[in-house]
């Protein structure tokens, strides 16, 4: 498909301010044309995610109950709403509890903007599972899509390690109680850990794997720092790249699946 | 019917419980689905399934695609505004939960981990945690990125069926749903102070006694802890890894089997038989009170 010429290259005089704008904006005219309406998915960075046109089975709803899309609204709900709590919040023992309690009854509309952090979250873990069992039920890892499906696993496990990590930052007994059980397994692990079997020689509660994830033997100060820093940037830019690959990957592996769509072939 | 409530309303088991319905009605669909496209494939192949869900073409020149704008992207709309609105609503309904300050001196009974690790905490009560907390979460991840390469029959790729693909449908969904959604749903609902079982129903009695007398699986036959257990352990957990040789023995000769090949059997019966160690090792613990089948100095399973 060869590219439209910019609007700006037109002959005859330039059209109407308003007109002009919105033209400018979008690169495509508001006339519905079919020829429009494939420039409009293709000429938009936002939309040029999606082929410009699409199978028709794949509009049902009920095909892929949009599972991975919602995971991704929700991931993007999650951002918004956590960038609007950092505001607020402040990582040590301190004040990390009170930070939340402030939010809950002194910010305006802070208690519903933590409300919709961490619903977005459950629901986010949720919507994973649905969009894991979706693509398997419909056998939609296999060929030419093994790869992605393995994408996909990291970044389900992305998923839980960020549920996990944010779980701690509200710093109640429910946080660090829940994470207390949680890291006690790293303590258990095989040669790394100091509890586990095989322990190498020398390992204690204070330099194993555990010390590693908590900055220390207990879940403390340091705990809370490294975990918020994981929740807050590490996680969220490795699921954020996660997503550019398993998304550029659906394209390139021809689209979304479908009956007598398998089998390899190229970019659609 | 106290604590039912309690578990039910608590605002962290809310998605637990608007997920059982939700997955149950997904199944539901998929089972009617692929009922549906069995019979179609038999009928007239894969062309058949995508009429189906393609639906009626319009009349004229029959258009086999859509364009994305409108046609998906205002699906897409409507999905992202009703999920906004499902959220707005529980936001405002239902308020995160703030409990007391961390105190590392007050250790709460029982301690849960988060609601989607309680399966593996549950598999605490049966196994070491090097195994249910580290062994066995690495080999579900590695386990569900391999699937791809062990399912190696094309049959059922890209819509959903049941009649060609009944083995790798029967044994994701025993893993996915039965044990790791199970686990997490008996985690939440049946465990009370000192992770001991409490039906939904009974009230948490915090005085009552903690651990049943367990013993060790050779002790069943009569054989006390020492080398000689140590090594009939060990030829328990051998021999139950060696019932994959035994299928390959018997099997090999099917066409699945011809199709696979060994070293992708062999890959495919270690986690099958992983997997189906967990409810065996559940079944010994719960029936048997056996703590551990096999001893060593240096490590238990």
């Amino acid at each position: 498909m060869s590219d439209a010429p910019p609007p700006s290259t037109r002959e005859g005089p330039p059209p109407g301010l308003v007109k002009e704008v919105v033209r400018s904006a979008l690169r495509v005219e508001n006339v519905d044309t079919p020829r429009n309406r494939v420039l409009a998915v293709a000429h938009t960075v936002w939309l040029h995610l999606h082929p410009t046109k699409v199978p028709r089975y794949s509009v049902r709803f009920s095909f892929t109950w949009g599972a991975g899309g919602i995971s991704f609204l929700l991931f993007l709900v999650t951002v918004v709403t956590g960038v609007v709590l950092m505001f607020v919040y402040r990582p040590t023992p301190e004040h990390a509890w009170l930070d939340v309690k402030r939010l809950d009854f002194d910010v305006p509309f802070g208690m519903l903007n933590r409300n919709m952090h961490r619903w977005a979250a459950h629901a986010m873990v949720i919507v994973v599972w649905v969009h894991l069992l979706r693509v398997f039920l419909t056998g939609s890892y296999k060929a030419p899509r093994q790869f992605n499906w393995v994408v996909g696993v990291g970044l389900l496990t992305l998923t839980m390690l960020l549920s996990f990590t944010g779980y701690l930052l509200p710093w109640d007994q429910l946080s660090m109680w829940a994470v207390t059980v949680g890291t006690n397994m790293a303590a258990a692990a095989p040669v790394i850990g100091h509890e586990g079997p095989f322990a190498a020689p020398g390992l204690s509660a204070t330099n194993d794997v555990r010390a590693l994830l908590l900055g220390g033997p207990t879940v403390g100060s340091a705990a809370l720092l490294r975990f918020y820093i994981l929740h807050c940037v590490a996680l969220p830019m490795a699921l954020g790249l996660g997503c550019i690959v398993h998304f550029w990957r659906v394209r390139r592996d021809g689209g979304i699946s479908g009956p007598g769509t398998s089998g390899p072939k190229g970019a659609p | 019917m106290e604590p039912l409530l309690h578990i039910l309303l608590k605002p962290d088991n809310v998605p637990i419980v608007l997920m059982v319905p939700l997955f149950a009605g997904i199944l539901l669909h998929w089972w009617r689905a692929a009922r549906r496209h069995d019979r179609l494939l038999v009928e007239g192949g894969e062309a058949a399934v995508r009429r189906e869900l393609d639906g009626p073409l319009p009349e004229g020149t029959p258009e086999p695609k859509l364009h994305t704008w409108p046609y998906l992207l205002r699906v897409e709309l409507i999905a992202a505004l009703a999920t906004v609105v499902v959220l707005l609503v529980w936001s405002i309904t239902l308020d995160a939960p703030l409990e007391q300050l961390a105190d590392p001196t007050r250790t709460p009974n029982p301690s849960k981990a988060p609601w989607y690790f309680l399966g593996l905490q549950e598999l605490l009560v049966y196994f070491d945690p090097w195994v249910a907390g580290v062994a066995l979460p690495l080999l579900i991840i590695a386990g569900l990125c391999l699937i791809p390469y062990l399912d190696v029959n094309p049959a059922g790729s890209g819509f959903h069926s049941w009649r060609g693909r009944r083995f790798a449908v029967s044994v994701f969904l025993f893993g996915f749903v039965g044990l790791w959604l199970g686990l997490i749903l008996v985690g939440t609902f049946c465990r009370g102070p000192g992770w001991n079982w409490f039906w939904p129903w009974e009230p948490w009695d915090r005085a009552r006694a903690v651990e049943l007398a367990t013993r060790d699986w050779p002790a069943l036959f009569g054989v006390s802890p020492g080398p000689g257990a140590s090594l009939l352990g060990g030829a328990t957990v051998l021999g139950w890894y060696g019932l994959g040789l035994v299928g390959w023995r018997l099997l090999r000769h099917r066409p699945a089997l011809q199709r696979l090949g060994g070293s992708r059997y062999a890959v495919v019966a270690f986690l099958l038989l992983t997997m189906l160690a967990v409810p065996v090792k559940m079944a010994l613990r719960l029936g048997f009170s056996v703590k551990y089948v096999w001893t060593t100095p240096w490590f238990n399973l």
